[in-house]
């Protein structure tokens, strides 16, 4: 399934199905599909990061920019198996693993103080200053047992962000 | 297809709060202390990235949904082939002389009254009017459009200004019919433009220019002009400034509400079954010129154009009731326009469709994150 055709076939939905581990029904999967295209005006087989921001709900978000990187230039099957972190079936360990990716933006398996820092200003605009976040992530750090200078793993991510409060979940509309 | 600017002022958003609209979340629990965990939990921001890349209210409001096919089986197939074959062979000839001829008796009748009732400036501009009304219902049969006008007809009277949503090029026609209207439109090249230049420019219409800041205040004023003049037709505007799918109406711009008339609400509703009407010209095509000669081949090849027209009670200041407050009532006038044609509203300006949206929305999301960060780091 290079480029984008119109329909999509029953092999092309099973394919796409294992390659995100089921976590979406076939009647997801489809309606993924015409939402894809939908956004993929020009039939390119991806959505440019132009077509993206064209979703104005998407364009106001605060880390628009950070996700554009990931989602840029995806093919539909990545399109999905990246949507499918946001499924409610999904597993919490496979939800942090893509809040780490979007801290780790240079994909060196570490998340390092300057790294949170730059979500940090994503997050706050021009309303905090970076003195003020620095302050603040150094407190909570060393409440947590992090120095400044620790990177964190994956690992330590998951330590801390799971707990049952944690939720991350987008439906897919099915008409 | 013309490049998304980078979000400008003139993007200016005069409309309430969105954030009124859009699905709340707490980002933190208000009063508990500060923790690590709180403040790596991106979760929620990303959850909402995520939602508007499944689905979005705004660009539901400009996807065709054309009716659906019915020709799926074996014997209603050869049934459509035979609607085919009227349509396109015997239909649209008789529609393309229909409306020739209609271009014909306008054309010699107007060039003349145009040219030699340059001094008796009343009664060309009367018949000129009925002219047009003319033309449009060549138009309009043109298409075999079936419209239903519901309500009182509109009186020429000084200070009013009609506003109505707007779904396609044709709106204007289907109005036009009935009540000679001077609209404010865009300018567009080629024979639309050269249409709007001649024979609309006689009408009365104001023309804008989306892509220029400067524009609006001069608009603003020739619009006050207009609607202040005692011998024009009566103003028409589409506050939307896009055409929207017929299913949702999006922001109303605030001008039509500022010129101190009367505002005369009128809806329109187009009846799917036999034809999509909504002007799609986000859809890929050479120029809007070429877009909307394919959309009027469109309706001229389909079997008819069915639409409600309804015109509305007309709204007037309050006693007691100041200018701005007046205005204000811009999104009370959308929702009787919606409810009445049935149309569900969303709070996204139209010209979203031409640029990024503004800062402002960002800044606010990011505004209540700091304080509510700021705010927590104080709590033992």
């Amino acid at each position: 399934m290079g480029t984008a055709s119109s329909t999509l076939t029953q092999y092309d939905i099973e394919d796409v199905q294992e390659h995100c581990n089921n976590l979406f029904s076939q009647q997801e999967i489809v309606s993924l599909y015409k939402r894809f295209c939908q956004l993929d005006r020009s039939a390119k087989g991806f959505i440019s990061a132009d077509e993206f921001l064209s979703v104005p709900e998407f364009a106001m978000n605060p880390l628009s920019q950070r996700l554009l990187k990931m989602v840029d230039g995806l093919n539909f099957k990545d399109f999905v198996i990246f949507l499918s972190a946001f499924n409610p079936k999904a597993s919490t360990p496979q939800k942090i693993e893509l809040i780490f990716k979007v801290y780790d933006s240079d994909y060196n398996g570490k998340v390092s103080f300057q790294d949170i820092m730059e979500v940090l200003r994503d997050l706050s605009g021009s309303f905090m200053s970076d003195k003020q976040i620095e302050e603040v992530l150094i407190k909570v750090l060393e409440e947590a047992g992090y120095s400044k200078d620790s990177s964190l793993l994956l690992g330590d991510f998951v330590k801390i962000l799971d707990h049952p409060g944690l939720k991350m979940e987008v439906e897919v509309p099915v008409d | 297809m013309s490049k998304l600017t980078t979000s400008s002022s003139e993007l200016d958003l005069d409309h309430p709060n969105i954030e009124d609209y859009l699905p709340s979340d707490s980002i933190q629990q208000p009063h508990a202390k500060l923790r690590l965990r709180d403040l790596l939990d991106i979760s929620p921001t990303l959850t909402e990235a995520a939602g508007a890349i499944v689905d979005d209210s705004f660009t539901r409001c400009f996807k065709s949904n054309p009716p659906e096919p019915w020709n799926w089986n074996i014997y209603l197939f050869p049934l459509w082939c035979l609607g085919v074959v009227v349509r396109y062979g015997i239909l649209f000839p008789v529609r393309v002389l229909v409306l020739t001829l209609g271009w014909i008796i306008f054309l010699s009748c107007y060039i003349p009254v145009h040219m030699l009732l340059k001094g008796h400036d009343k009664l060309r501009k009367r018949l000129e009017r009925v002219l047009v009304e003319l033309i449009c219902s060549f138009f309009v049969a043109s298409w075999t459009g079936v419209v239903k006008y519901h309500g009182p007809r509109p009186c020429a009277r000084p200070k009013q200004v009609f506003v109505a949503n707007h779904t396609s090029m044709i709106d204007f026609i289907v109005l036009e019919q009935m009540t000679a209207f001077a609209v404010i439109m865009q300018k567009h090249p080629g024979w639309v433009g050269l249409l709007q230049s001649t024979i609309l420019e006689s009408v009365g219409c104001i023309w804008f220019n989306r892509s220029e800041a400067k524009d609006r205040e001069i608009v603003a004023r020739k619009l006050r002009e207009h609607v202040e003049g005692t011998d024009n037709n009566p103003l028409l505007i589409f506050p939307e400034g896009t055409c929207v799918n017929n299913h949702y109406t999006v922001m109303f711009k605030k001008g039509a509400f500022e010129l101190g008339a009367t505002v005369c609400p009128i809806a329109i509703k187009y009846n799917k079954i036999f034809v999509d009407a909504f002007w799609n010209s986000r859809k890929q095509e050479f120029s809007i010129q070429t877009s909307f000669t394919t959309h009027l081949l469109q309706l001229m090849t389909s079997w008819a154009v069915v639409c409600d027209v309804w015109y509305l009670e007309p709204q007037n200041m309050k006693p007691g009731e100041t200018a701005i407050e007046f205005a204000e009532r811009f999104d009370m006038v959308r929702s009787i326009i919606s409810v009445r044609a049935g149309l569900k509203m969303v709070p996204w300006d139209g010209y979203l469709k031409y640029s990024r949206p503004s800062p402002k929305h960002r800044e606010s999301k990011q505004q209540s994150f700091a304080e509510s960060v700021l705010r927590r780091l104080e709590e033992k």
